[in-house]
């Protein structure tokens, strides 16, 4: 196999702890304990070697980054290192002292993300009382930092009627960037699909109110609207194409071509702990596995999307069909595409309980 | 700036700065440059390194311009073209602002 290209970005995922419990969090099931963590010399030679690939952005990640005391560290070495540091965060932990040492240590910019607009709705879907006076705080704060400032929404059955107040809100905290994005089904999302798949018209809804405000915000806000694949008729693309641009850390050390890789069976995941980054972006079998177009099965191997959307994502095919390496079933050609169908039909009338992400309860 | 509209028009007599979280890097692996931005780098075509490299904060794009139709020894009224509409795409993606 020729050499792959450079990655662009590194999403380093710094802890699994965090004070909320969304049930839609893109962490695994199986949760990274801290006593495992990777320490702060790891994180900075892993920020070294990243640069001296040709990784452009890192995104702070977790869990909530913001658990770590050596953050604002990291954030520093990430900058002398050429790097652009992003931080996504729940924003609870955020204190003005806490926030003007990331500023100090030269932080790019913060993604901050809200449950809901609604604070009732939105302490029940993070299950932490509090939470959302916390994170209008918490943005206050960074606007009055002068940190550049995106607000995510992820949105469901259960949220998705409030997206115009949502977008009116992140207006009035100024906020550059918003994004709403539908939940993806795999891991917490998918054990909790039932509570959180919205119907075709909630989409519709959705999307219109986000046609609205982009024409209103031209130039001053802009909105990345991610929309959930279940109801469209080819899947989203695999990120920018498996092990092409993109790498993910775990807590531990894995080195992962997707946050939701770890799901993948029969495989090992390589660790910082033991290789070096480039030589696991280059050799690793995880990321060869599904590098390219060569491994792809039938309908992708003869469609002309196929260096369009890569087959659609390796975990949802997982997740769904059962296998990583069939296409992805929300495509409308795909054999199993019949799983996403029945997983609309069988959408209960009133969605039941969620089950809140926290350590042990998958 | 009034509430319907976007980024006032660069013209000539504007000094046109970074926002910040946005900023121009020369990649030394791929070596091309980038300007990075909220979320995505995207990459500059060298007529736009040219632009950018020269954008200070202090400096008036009709300084810039008189700059690059030097080095490049180009008629005056093609790199103020090419210019005026390069800055008003990326004061529109919010990467340039009025200093
Ligand atoms: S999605 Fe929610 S629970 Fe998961 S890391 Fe983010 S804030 Fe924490
Ligand atoms: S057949 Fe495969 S490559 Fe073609 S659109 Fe469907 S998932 Fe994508």
């Amino acid at each position: 196999m020729s050499t792959p290209p450079p990655p662009m970005s590194l999403l380093a995922e710094l802890t699994h702890r965090c004070p909320l419990q969304c049930p839609y969090c893109s962490n695994p099931l199986m949760l990274d304990p801290r006593t495992q963590e990777l320490g702060t010399t790891e994180w900075q030679r892993v920020l070294d070697e990243a640069a001296s690939m040709g990784v452009l952005q890192v995104h702070f990640s977790g869990g909530e980054p913001m658990a770590r005391p050596d953050l604002p560290e990291l954030v520093r070495h990430a900058a002398k290192a050429g790097l652009y540091s992003n931080l996504i965060t729940s924003g609870v932990l955020i204190r003005p002292e806490s926030l003007r040492a990331l500023a100090d240590a030269e932080l790019d910019h913060i993604q901050l993300s809200f449950q809901d607009v609604d604070p009732t709705s939105a302490d029940r879907i993070a299950n932490m009382a509090g939470a959302h006076a916390k994170k209008l705080e918490a943005a206050r704060l960074i606007a009055a930092e002068g940190i550049p400032l995106t607000l995510n929404f992820v949105i469901h059955r259960q949220n998705a009627e409030h997206v115009p107040a949502m977008l009116e809100l992140a207006e009035q905290l100024g906020a550059r960037r918003v994004e709403i994005a539908h939940t993806q089904y795999y891991g917490w999302g998918l054990l909790n699909r039932d509570a959180l798949l919205p119907d075709r018209a909630q989409i519709d809804a959705t999307t219109e109110a986000v046609t609205a405000a982009r024409a209103r915000l031209a130039g001053r806000m802009s909105i990345d609207f991610v929309t959930p694949d279940y109801y469209e008729d080819r899947p989203k693309p695999c990120m920018g194409g498996w092990g092409q641009r993109f790498l993910n850390i775990t807590p531990t050390g894995k080195v992962l071509p997707c946050h939701a890789a770890e799901t993948i069976p029969n495989i090992t995941f390589p660790t910082v702990r033991e290789a070096s980054l480039a030589a696991i972006w280059e050799d690793a079998p995880i990321f060869n596995l599904f590098r390219g177009t060569d491994w792809m099965p039938q309908p992708c191997q003869s469609c002309a999307f196929k260096e369009e959307d890569w087959g659609g994502c390796r975990c949802q095919a997982l997740a769904l069909a059962g296998k990583a390496d069939a296409a992805d079933p929300v495509c409308h050609k795909a054999p199993d595409h019949g799983q996403v169908m029945q997983a609309i039909a069988q959408r209960p009338q009133t969605p039941p309980p969620f089950r809140y992400r926290r350590f042990g309860n998958a | 700036m009034s509430e319907a509209t976007g980024p006032a028009v660069m013209t000539e007599t504007t000094v046109p700065r970074f926002a910040r979280g946005t900023r121009l890097q020369y990649d030394r692996v791929r070596e091309v440059w980038f300007i990075q931005a909220p979320e995505r780098a995207f990459h500059a075509d060298p007529v736009a390194a040219e632009v950018l490299q020269l954008v200070d904060g202090t400096r008036t794009l009709g300084a810039v311009i008189d700059l690059l139709a030097e080095k490049f020894a180009a008629p005056r009224t093609v790199i103020a073209h090419d210019v005026l509409a390069m800055v008003a795409e990326l004061a529109e993606k919010q990467v340039l602002l009025h200093a």
